[in-house]
């Protein structure tokens, strides 16, 4: 098929386009901040040139944040196709099953209880713990064979579950400076992580990822309802659960070193569906590079954007996806109306 | 007089406390068209699903003389083409990654790298039901006409023994129904297994070797059209007459007429 090899080339050229763009991306992330630097010299102090100052900036301070803001960026993007793929619904995102929230939640209850400060090993930990934890009662609360109304019902509940459990630790904490470290802490932020952050949340990312990546040819089977896709040999209640646990894995492992930072799965699909075409195998690598370089992006436009006080990344996609979000159901209210499922 | 390749023994369903199936027995051959009859909530649906081991069911089914509860979902995949009710396709995919699905249960699962046997099958599948030159385009964006081949197409790909289908004539027009019915039929004269529910009593008698008639979660009448759908059985189990014919040696059945029902009206 001709088309379809026309279709294939443009596909590898959108990726490779997306990988340079990401490698620019955090080139200029590593050179921004109170000291600038070219991308020129963010190399040179990467590979140990230059001199201490530099390389203790590059290498120290701002490589973490690089590689945190690409990882969970991706991790974010690839998340929200694979949702969207399993719910075959364009408006599926992370959030939707209450992982993040309740991820959150979890991190903010140590924090509350006072049983570690935000840098403790404790933090991603409860985080992770928390979002398997909404995950399971959300299989439980919908039942092994549930549909996809249901499973969006029950996950706005845990969702608003978990919101309400995080208003109220941050409501009986015992001083308000623990409110005040909650309040930011759930803004979202890249700011002064360590490796120590990213030995913490990549494995489970990358564990996450791996788990994703694996059902992408269940995932496009999917695309003709799960009848269809049952009777052609996919087991559709493990994918569900398969699906599932990847993203509460990544997003846990994300939402516990960096708060909760929306949106990005939610835009990066939708990004990529107009170069790569709608196949929700072939929408996993484009959105996972996509959410990258938009996560990199956001963090990079906080540190530039001049304000008296530092502003939040989650803060800024929020602001960015919120009205896309009421964009896409503009778009889609009409094919909506006729039901989710 | 060949030997039976797909057997259905004393199957039941129950479904949300109901049961849905009650006893199902039949032994169908190769190379047959089977229509599968009945009112609406009959079980006809279910029926086909519990054949294709997509719903639990208690009884046995055999298929090709293997026990379906020994099978495991892709054995199953590869001996039953399924084509469910509405047949949609979610995201706008060009008809040949849907065709392309066909393969799946054979472990082709990306499209643009089938195996030379794997192409030759979509192919196949393609140039049958006449949606080659549709390769490219978005499966949503056809026509329902158009559509409902390429659905046909999906299936045939599987190239299974048996080709299951609810009511892929519903919703088409006159012409592509007899579409349709013409690829099944082809299908099976070939040497598949076709069993297809429908509601259309005419294609039925007109196309199907046998007619599978079901009532209430039982089968009421099984057999050749014309004793399957004798007046007696579109009687008590459609309560209606119907109109007879023949025409270039087949059968004409138009529904014509409710009749009034003696026992005790349910629900």
């Amino acid at each position: 098929m001709v088309t379809a090899a026309v279709a294939a080339g443009r596909r590898r050229g959108v990726i490779v386009a997306l990988v340079l763009l990401v490698a620019l991306l955090a080139l200029v992330s590593l050179g921004v901040g109170p000291v600038r630097m070219s991308p020129l010299a963010v190399l040179d102090a990467l590979v140990g040139g230059g001199g201490e100052v530099p390389r203790v900036i590059v290498q120290e301070i701002r490589l973490p944040r690089a590689i945190l803001g690409l990882a969970i960026g991706a991790i974010l993007g690839l998340s929200g196709a694979a949702l969207q793929g399993l719910l075959r619904n364009p408006l599926a995102s992370p959030s939707l099953f209450g992982a993040p929230q309740a991820a959150a939640f979890g991190a903010v209850l140590v924090i509350a209880l006072g049983v570690a400060d935000v840098r403790s090993y404790a933090l991603p930990v409860a985080a992770i713990v928390m979002a398997f934890l909404s995950v399971f009662v959300l299989l439980a609360v919908a039942g092994r064979n549930a549909g996809l109304l249901i499973l969006i019902l029950a996950g706005l509940a845990i969702s608003s579950l978990a919101g309400s459990a995080t208003a109220l630790a941050m409501n009986l904490s015992r001083n308000p400076f623990v409110a005040l470290e909650i309040a930011f802490w759930l803004l979202g932020s890249l700011e002064d992580r360590s490796f120590r952050h990213v030995m913490l949340a990549l494995p489970f990312i990358a564990a996450g990822a791996v788990i994703l990546l694996s059902q992408r040819g269940a995932l496009r089977a999917l695309s003709l309802g799960e009848e269809s896709a049952q009777s052609l040999g996919v087991d559709v209640a493990a994918l569900r659960l398969i699906v599932i646990t990847g993203v509460a894995l990544g997003v846990g492992g994300a939402v516990a070193v960096t708060g909760t930072i929306g949106f990005i799965g939610l835009i990066a699909p939708h990004l990529m569906r107009p170069l790569v075409g709608y196949d929700p195998a072939r929408l996993l690598v484009p959105s996972a590079l996509s959410g990258a370089a938009l996560l990199l992006m956001a963090d990079i436009a906080v540190r530039l954007i001049p304000s008296t006080s530092d502003i939040k990344v989650g803060v800024l996609t929020s602001l960015i996806g919120v009205p896309f979000f009421l964009y896409l159901i503009m778009r889609e209210r009409r094919r909506l109306g006729g039901g989710v499922a | 007089m060949s030997a039976p390749f797909l057997v259905a023994r004393n199957l039941n369903v129950t479904l949300a406390h109901r049961q849905v199936l009650k006893d199902v027995s039949f032994a169908l051959e190769k190379q047959r068209l089977v229509a599968l009859v009945g009112p609406n909530g009959a079980g006809k649906t279910t029926l086909l699903r519990a054949l294709a081991g997509l719903l639990p069911a208690t009884g046995a089914v055999e298929v090709g003389g293997e026990a379906l509860a020994s099978l495991s979902l892709r054995a199953r995949a590869r001996r039953f083409g399924y084509l469910p009710q509405g047949h949609m396709v979610h995201w706008p995919l060009p008809a040949w990654d849907v065709v392309a699905l066909g393969r799946y249960p054979h472990g082709a699962s990306d499209p643009d790298r089938l195996s030379a046997q794997d192409a030759a099958a979509v192919m196949r599948a393609m140039q049958a039901t006449g949606v080659l030159e549709f390769s490219g385009r978005a499966a949503t964006e056809l026509s329902g006409g158009e559509r409902s081949r390429v659905a046909l197409a999906r299936v045939l790909a599987v190239e299974a023994p048996v080709i299951l289908a609810d009511e892929p004539t519903a919703a088409l027009d006159p012409g592509y129904q007899i579409e349709v019915m013409r690829n099944l039929r082809t299908a099976a004269d070939s040497g598949v297994l076709v069993v297809v529910v429908t509601h259309d009593l005419g294609l039925a008698a007109r196309f199907a070797d046998s007619v599978l008639v079901m009532q209430e979660g039982r089968l009421a009448a099984h057999g050749h059209p014309a004793e399957a759908l004798s007046e007696r059985v579109l009687a008590e189990v459609f309560r209606i007459n119907a109109f007879r014919a023949g025409h270039q040696h087949q059968m004409i059945i138009v529904p014509w007429e409710t009749v009034p029902r003696e026992t005790v009206p349910r629900e």
